[in-house]
């Protein structure tokens, strides 16, 4: 009989061999994984109607001109904010750039065997998810107590601090991709390895490299902890030297959002609307370019 | 005649090419990449020394009693980071108990269960949520999240275990505002979800797929090839990630600044205000001064030996597996 047609045997058979607790824990675990993705979800489509609702509201051609309005009063702007941000965040990735790149480098071409390269590579990964407030702390210390005020140069140090890491690791992984044989037709071309690195792996990995970038400034543009104790805020233009309070937007919403000021909460939700928008599409750059999403 | 020509057009772009960088360039660039590397640490031992630095008149002020005492009293100078560590810890924690069943849901749906066309969309919408800022996280969290956490779990929850043992204490809201030490944790759960659920996805990924289909073939159902293939093979990294997200959990400061209620008390109930170290130095670093700043200091230095420890060995757990 089973000899004849073993599969319709085994058809038949299976529904009433699954006993129900597997067949229940089975369903369990398929539909609360369904649940769990749905939540992520949900979560990132509210924050996103929360952020579209309250923040266009207050937008309006002021809103990009004219600098935050004082305590209580009407209109004004985000202007010297969105400047701040941009110039922040410049000198924060201007900074990190080539320390991040040649660090990178380093530890990819140059360290691969060595034992300090391994620790460079660890502690830079610890970097990467150290807490953001600490690196406000040490800036605190190191630029803004020594010069006596807050100054968007400590600022753009403290998010370079943050920006390095990110961009160390993906350089790394990036030049770690490229095929030793092109390393090895550079040399044997009689280039020394500095010539090898500029014109051959970096050219290769150039993509990756930049991707680590954008992960970075998109990192940074949002980061509000770090600036708290260095950049602070300011309710006007800020001085052209940077010294003293440089406003920007992360801090800014930070302090009008949980104002009692209506018009406050109402900049406060539009630049949160912007500045989450810029982040959101850098990211999507960035992982549009890259085809390896090991980077973090 | 042409053969010849060539022969010194060669030997002109060798030249050319010879004279290119010299060896001190060569050097040169060897070291400023080197430089670079170094940089990277020293900016971490900057971090250790500046906070310890600056916490050490409070922790020679208060000695071993700054870790035990709950005080913190501006008027009288007398602080102790007992509040603020317990806040941290339980706050985390929550975020893990919250927060690590989430990932490994979303791990395991984008590996195993998601159909092939909704993947990249998929994982790319989990991924989004580690792009949102921190202070989008809080004003979330403050404006949207509390309200409804306060009406549709805090009220009827403090209701119903009003006055029975335990649960009565440590789940009863005297003031049901929404924000508090749970919300703080509900919160960071979100946030450390991406990146729990990405590592486990990528480490999933990384078990053959040989393993999982010889476990279907025997006849397994996808719990239990979960449960007992995916699970052990991976389990020493997906407790790599967790403890990343711990690490995570542990120094984030805005978000959690908007909805722990930055009270300064110890509380038995999870619903109350509380506040984590990072919150406590976001609030009051740039009023402070004096005795006051090296406590926020001696804090910070508490929180960077707590991370570092946690960091190291998620790292470390990560990395192993990695090499295997």
């Amino acid at each position: 009989m089973d000899a004849t047609n073993p599969l319709s045997d085994v058809r038949a058979a299976a529904p009433i061999r699954v006993r129900s607790g597997r067949r229940i824990a089975d369903r369990v675990l398929r539909v609360s994984c369904l649940v769990a993705t749905l939540i992520g979800a949900v979560v990132l489509g509210s924050i996103l109607l929360m952020l579209i609702l309250e923040g266009v509201k207050g937008f309006s051609p002021g809103l990009f001109v004219e600098p935050t309005p004082g305590p209580g009063s009407d209109g004004g702007g985000i202007a010297n904010a969105i400047l701040g941000s941009l110039v922040l965040t410049l000198i924060g990735i201007v900074v990190a750039t080539p320390i991040g790149v040649m660090a990178g480098t380093y530890l990819a071409e140059y360290g691969r065997t060595s034992k300090l390269a391994d620790l460079i590579r660890f502690l830079n990964d610890i970097l990467l998810s150290a807490p953001s407030i600490l690196i406000g702390l040490f800036v605190y210390t190191l630029m803004v107590r020594p010069m006596g005020t807050y100054s968007g140069w400590a600022g753009g140090v403290a998010l370079a601090i943050i920006a390095t890491p990110v961009i160390v690791r993906t350089t790394e992984d990036m030049l770690r991709l490229v095929p030793g044989s092109l390393r090895e037709a550079g040399a044997a071309l009689g280039a020394p390895p500095s010539r090898v690195i500029l014109s051959v792996t970096w050219r290769a990995a150039s993509a990756g490299i930049v991707t680590g970038i954008i992960l970075a400034l998109a990192r940074i543009a949002g980061e509000t902890a770090p600036l708290l104790f260095t950049a602070l805020n300011n309710n006007s233009w800020f001085s052209p030297t940077l010294m003293g309070g440089v406003a920007n937007l992360p801090v800014m919403i930070y302090q009008f959002a949980l104002s009692p000021y209506p018009n406050w909460q109402s900049l406060a939700w539009s630049g949160a609307l912007l500045i989450t928008v810029t982040i959101l599409a850098l990211s999507v750059v960035a992982r549009l370019v890259i085809k390896n999403p090991k980077a973090r | 005649m042409t053969a010849l020509t060539e022969q010194i057009a060669l030997a002109r772009t060798e030249s050319r090419l010879r004279k290119g960088p010299s060896p001190g360039l060569d050097a040169l660039f060897r070291g400023a990449a080197f430089g670079s590397a170094l940089l990277v640490l020293l900016v971490l031992v900057g971090i250790l020394i500046s906070v310890f630095y600056g916490g050490w008149p409070a922790f020679r002020e208060f000695g071993f009693g700054f870790l035990t005492s709950s005080a913190w009293n501006i008027g009288t100078e007398q602080y102790g980071a007992l509040v603020a560590i317990i806040g941290t810890l339980a706050s985390a924690l929550l975020a893990l108990m919250i927060g690590v069943p989430l990932s490994l849901g979303i791990a395991v749906y984008l590996t195993q269960l998601c159909p092939g066309w909704a993947r990249k969309p998929v994982g790319m919408t989990i991924e989004l949520l580690a792009s949102v800022p921190s202070i989008i996280y809080g004003m979330w969290g403050l404006f949207i999240f509390a309200p409804l956490f306060a009406r549709f779990v805090q009220v009827p929850v403090s209701n119903l275990v009003e006055g029975l043992p335990i649960v009565g204490t440590l789940l009863y809201a005297r003031v049901p505002s929404g924000v508090g030490i749970l919300t703080a944790g509900i919160i960071l759960a979100i946030m450390i979800v991406p990146f729990v659920a990405s590592i486990t996805r990528d480490m999933l990924d990384q078990i053959p797929t040989m393993l999982r289909e010889s476990a279907y073939g025997i006849g397994c159902t996808t719990w239990e090839v979960v449960r007992h293939v995916l699970v052990p093979q991976a389990s020493v990294s997906i407790i790599g990630a967790i403890m990343l997200g711990l690490g995570r959990a542990l120094g984030e400061t805005m978000a959690v600044t908007f909805v722990i209620g930055n009270a300064n008390r110890l509380s038995s109930s999870i619903f109350d205000p509380g506040s984590t170290i990072a919150s406590r130095i976001a609030n009051e670093f740039n009023e402070a001064d004096g005795m006051q700043l090296n406590a926020l200091m001696a804090l910070g230095c508490i929180l960077f030996l707590i991370t570092f420890v946690v960091l190291i060995i998620a790292r470390l757990l990560v990395r192993r597996v990695k090499v295997a």
